[in-house]
């Protein structure tokens, strides 16, 4: 079949371009049709990369017509001993710890829910995944009306089941509840991401491994542990690969629910990268500020999928 | 219709001797506000006599630095007539992103001489303080505050007041006094409803808080620098009367704000005081035809009032731009027609008239001016006794790390005024290094 295919298409390839093809080794033919991507890929990744490492090693401001000196680590060295920068890592890797960690146990709780059958399953699982149907910029405006303490439909449920004054608390203007008002959005937002996932794991579970179980007399709860953790087990580590990633890049929902504040309270490291590059115009040292995130992401993924692929081997 | 248009518009350059033959499409960048509603109906005046056309692209207060200046910055032909913030100016002149006026002003007989000192300094001159000009004073602009004048004439508020403080509730006229009002108004039934004492800027993000605690720092005496060696800044920025002024910011913003006000700036301000939450707010003057003209807290039920002194002086945050030529601009001769245009003192009086707060000494000390509107004689008041943030080419580090170090300190009450001012200098310090002014 695949042969007359190839014989169909050498057939109608017109003689001229086969004369030019001619001569040309099956090496020299496949880096013809792989040169576009590759070029495209040096273009738009690499090269900027690399254009990034050399600048993190100069003091140049993009908005200055000044001479750009070479300065070595001194960036670096800045960054890494800034306290500030750290306090930055620290509110970012809470963000990451408890978004995925809420995201996941409600997104599998869900799931596991839906995945029974009952009336009305199909219209509660369009419900459920709207949230992430929204821009982000929009849920993060429109949370800031629900976090209003005078008006804010947030602090009225609160008020309403702990009895306290509605207006005597701020989600977002206060350090202690700040770093939790953006979680609570957050999880609002993409919990039905990691749910469609591990809604996609549990119906790849076969029926028959659970009416083995029936047979072996196994009850539901050992059901549960050794057939159905175990077999999601490698959608929900993919599940926390993409939420982290998209978490650590975080941005545009948080800068609408509390611009990075109070304070330096929910400054994530993408909110202090574009102050740093694009409104402090500090290129030099955004560019070191962006290698460190980049070698810290691309070092803790890279253990990740190996401990992936591991998991999806046995 | 458009071929009468276009000989209509070639006949009216000839007209205006302008020199200029073909007729453009100019584009003008600003902030959108009010104020650029009124800049476009004031802009049909200069499309008819000019025959050039015009097109607006206006950013809201929170991205119009970040787009504006990544537009200058990039070389963009996006804009031809900026009316850029006035700390921009530096930058402006120094990174070649505006035309130097000198010659056009001489060329044209318009003088610098002939508008309000503060605004030539703070949207026309760089370096400040010497005769190079960037831009043409547009708009000129303050923080002032309004109080709801009709509270404060309800009889049993003016009682409740004078028992509880000894004086009657009147505009106040010392910070110390402004803080005792809105802490008597904080929480308290008015109408019926409960409201809160002043809304103030906190804004984190863009320049808000800074916009706002500088109104307190400036009157308790804090300085940028030393008067008398630029860049010193220990013991100006970071003196004690500097660290009273941070904790009386704070002490206003803990005692007598509305819950959630953490990131306030002029819409949410505007917001809060249209709505009955609050007795006073902060805000640019802008706001006030805006204010006057409301259904609910317009005419006789709002006032005016200069921001009030404290123990080192009194002043205000200047706010307001210049208008400037953008560099990269291809039509820079139609753009200059604009700026004669608009220099025009029967220009700039329809300006005033239509909201634009003009910059022009032959509109503001008109005998008329004073009583033209309620606001009129707070705008000059404020306008006598201005200050601005610092306008150098780096002003924007220098912007964001106050707003890091202010914030910190007033809204998540970290640390201490002392710390919050010291970190700033060492901060500051650092921007200059890498500058080599230090």
């Amino acid at each position: 079949m695949v042969t007359s295919t190839l014989e169909r298409a050498a057939e109608a390839t017109p003689p001229g371009a086969a004369r030019r093809i001619k001569g040309l080794s099956d090496r020299a033919i496949a880096w013809i049709f792989v040169a576009p991507s590759i070029f495209l890929l040096l273009a738009v990744n690499i090269f900027p990369l690399i254009w990034t490492i050399n600048l993190s090693f100069t003091n140049f401001k993009a908005n200055r017509n000044r001479e750009v000196e070479y300065i070595g680590l001194r960036n670096y060295e800045r960054i890494l001993t800034d306290a500030d920068t750290w306090a930055t890592m620290q509110a970012t890797a809470h963000f990451l710890f408890w978004t995925i960690a809420v995201q996941v146990l409600i997104g599998f709780t869900l799931a596991y829910l839906i995945n029974k059958k009952f009336k009305g399953n199909d219209m509660w699982t369009t419900i459920i995944v709207l949230p992430m149907m929204l821009s982000p910029a929009v849920v993060g405006n429109f949370w800031t009306f629900l976090y209003q303490p005078q008006i804010g439909l947030f602090n009225y449920v609160v008020a309403f089941f702990t009895g306290a004054d509605a207006s005597s608390f701020s989600m977002i203007g206060e350090v202690a509840l700040a770093p939790w008002a953006i979680v609570i959005v957050d999880t609002w937002m993409w919990t039905p991401f990691v749910m469609l996932i591990c809604l996609a794991g549990l119906r790849s579970i076969p029926e028959s491994i659970y009416e083995a179980a029936e047979c072996d007399r196994a009850s539901k709860w050992r059901q549960f542990w050794t057939i159905t953790i175990p077999m999601v087990l490698p959608f929900l580590m993919l599940a926390v690969l993409f939420r982290g990633i998209e978490n650590f890049k975080m941005f545009d929902l948080v800068v609408q629910l509390t611009g990075g504040g109070p304070g330096n309270t929910t400054t994530l490291t993408s909110i202090d990268l574009k102050r740093e590059a694009f409104e402090k115009w500090r290129t030099g040292y955004a560019s070191a500020y962006a290698v460190i995130l980049f070698v810290t992401v691309f070092g803790l993924a890279s253990i990740y999928v190996k401990a992936l692929n591991k998991v999806k081997e046995r | 219709m458009k071929a009468r248009h276009l000989v209509s518009s070639a006949v009216a350059a000839i007209v205006a001797g302008s020199g200029s033959v073909m007729a453009e499409d100019l584009t003008l960048c600003w902030a959108s506000w009010d104020p650029a509603n009124a800049l476009i109906e004031l802009s049909k005046d200069f499309e008819e006599q000019s025959g050039h056309s015009m097109s607006f692209e206006f950013v809201p207060w929170p991205n119009f630095a970040d787009r504006m200046l990544n537009e200058l910055n990039s070389g963009g032909k996006l804009c031809d007539l900026m009316i850029g913030d006035s700390q921009w100016i530096g930058g402006g002149a120094e990174n070649g992103h505006y035309i130097k006026l000198n010659d056009f002003f001489e060329a044209e007989g318009i003088t610098m001489d002939d508008f309000i000192p503060a605004t030539v300094t703070g949207y026309s001159e760089w370096p400040k303080g010497t005769p190079n000009y960037w831009a043409l004073p547009a708009f000129g602009d303050v923080v002032g505050w309004t109080y709801r004048k009709d509270w404060f004439a309800k009889p049993e508020l003016q009682a409740a007041f004078k028992e509880a403080y000894g004086r009657d509730l009147a505009v106040p006229t010392t910070l110390a006094e402004l803080k005792d009002i809105a802490e008597f108004f904080q929480g308290r039934e008015v109408d019926g409803t409960k409201v809160y004492g002043a809304a103030i800027y906190t804004e984190r993000g863009s320049e808000g808080i800074t916009m706002g605690v500088t109104n307190a720092l400036y009157n308790y005496g804090f300085e940028y620098t030393n008067p008398d060696k630029p860049y010193d800044l220990e013991g100006y920025v970071n003196s004690d009367a500097a660290v009273e002024g941070l904790e009386f910011y704070k002490a206003l913003y803990d005692c007598c704000t509305p819950p959630g006000s953490s990131n306030w700036y002029m819409s949410e301000n505007i917001d809060a005081y249209k709505s009955g939450q609050v007795a006073m707010q902060m805000n640019f003057a802008f706001i006030w035809p805006g204010v006057n003209a409301d259904a609910n807290v317009g005419g006789d039920k709002s006032g005016y009032f200069a921001n009030p002194k404290g123990p080192g002086g009194q002043f205000a945050q200047l706010g307001g731009q210049g208008i400037s030529v953008v560099a990269y601009s291809d039509k820079q001769d139609a753009a200059l027609e604009y700026i004669k245009w608009f220099a025009q003192p029967e220009i700039q009086s329809t300006w005033w008239e239509l909201g634009g707060y003009s910059a022009l000494k032959a509109v503001v000390e008109d005998p008329g001016f004073a009583t033209s509107q309620p606001y009129a004689q707070t705008f000059l008041d404020s306008m006598a006794i201005v200050k601005d943030f610092w306008a150098e080419p780096v002003y924007a580090e220098l912007l964001l790390a106050m707003q890091d170090r202010v914030h910190d300190y007033v809204i998540a009450g970290n640390g201490t005024a002392k710390e919050a001012l010291d970190g700033l200098v060492e901060d500051w310090t650092e921007v200059f290094e890498d500058e080599g002014k230090m």
